[in-house]
């Protein structure tokens, strides 16, 4: 199935956006997740599943003004 | 000095982007005594960027206030703030709403509509706004306890374009506390802050793109101090003639 990861084409094989998470190698604490611009919140995770096609966006804290 | 019932002592709040180094950052946040700084987010790579200044931000053990920066939409701006509520674990959110690519001027309209909906979701929103006071009312009805106008258009360095707009927000809004936001570009702009009445500034550039950005933080701190001291002093009135300050009685004639 492909997915658009932070505006990157992706083929996964995972279903759940838990599972999509550890497939493409995000694993660190500090990220937070949105998929087609509406917020997934992390005890969420393993129970959306994505579907072909969706926008997954993955973001990190970064530096700010 | 208190934002959303939280005590803060500092009256700079402090960028985090655009230094030299993760060094020079961790550095000029501990010489600006600030008490918050402001970070965004950003996509993440799968080797884990973010996680490094991740650490950074938690040795520095400093108040977090996330932003949404650069977006352009009520969507856009809800669901920044809500990503980043759950990285930070904090309901403080900038609420950055742009209107204009190249003035990065505020979308007010859509500014005041983000403010209602992340301030029902239980946000304590910190909105990046104009001097306008018409639209400060508006934000304050949508759940905002503090405004943050702009000084000039942010990145520029500009110093505080209207003074007079904001000398009058502070007589308008005595309560509220008000963050020049954007706009200020060296430490006299910070003390002219300070002296018109503003709680405090945020600040990034005019620190982390001057030549030595742990001096220029020092010099913020001081200068904001030194503004605070002398709104709080009184100053004189100004005069249209002079006058002079030493004594004329008991002069000797000389002539």
């Amino acid at each position: 199935m492909q997915i658009i990861v932070n505006q990157i084409p992706q083929t996964i094989n995972a279903s759940s956006l838990a599972d999509t998470l550890i497939e493409l190698g995000f694993t660190g604490p500090a990220i937070a997740t949105a998929i087609n611009g509406q917020f997934v919140p992390r005890d969420a995770r393993a129970d959306v599943t994505l579907a072909h096609g969706d926008r997954l966006e993955v973001l990190a804290p970064m530096q700010g003004g | 000095m208190q934002f959303y019932g939280v005590d803060v002592s500092s009256r700079l709040l402090l960028g985090t982007a655009q230094y030299p180094s993760p060094a020079v950052l961790s550095e000029a946040i501990v010489e600006s005594r600030c008490d918050v700084v402001t970070v965004s987010l950003r996509r993440e790579t799968s080797d884990g960027t973010g996680a490094g200044f991740w650490d950074l931000l938690r040795e520095a053990g400093k108040r977090i206030l996330p932003n949404t920066a650069g977006c352009h939409s009520v969507a856009e701006a809800v669901t920044t703030a809500q990503m980043a509520r759950e990285i930070f674990e904090t309901n403080w959110i900038k609420l950055e709403v742009i209107g204009h690519a190249d003035t990065l001027a505020p979308d007010v309209f859509a500014l005041v509509e983000a403010a209602r909906v992340l301030s029902a979701e239980g946000f304590q929103v910190f909105p990046y706004t104009t001097d306008d006071l018409i639209v400060g009312e508006k934000l304050l009805d949508a759940g905002c306890e503090v405004l943050m106008p702009w000084g000039a258009p942010i990145g520029s360095g500009q110093g505080l374009r209207n003074p007079d707009a904001l000398r009058a927000m502070r007589a308008h809004f005595p309560n509220v506390p008000l963050i020049v936001d954007a706009g200020i570009g060296r430490p006299s702009d910070a003390v002219q802050a300070m002296e018109l009445g503003m709680d405090a500034v945020l600040l990034n550039t005019a620190v982390a793109k001057s030549g030595d950005p742990v001096l220029m933080a020092r010099a913020m701190a001081l200068a904001l101090d030194a503004g605070r001291a002398g709104l709080v002093a009184d100053p004189m009135d100004r005069r249209d003639m002079a006058v002079p300050s030493t004594p004329t009685l008991g002069m000797a004639e000389l002539g």
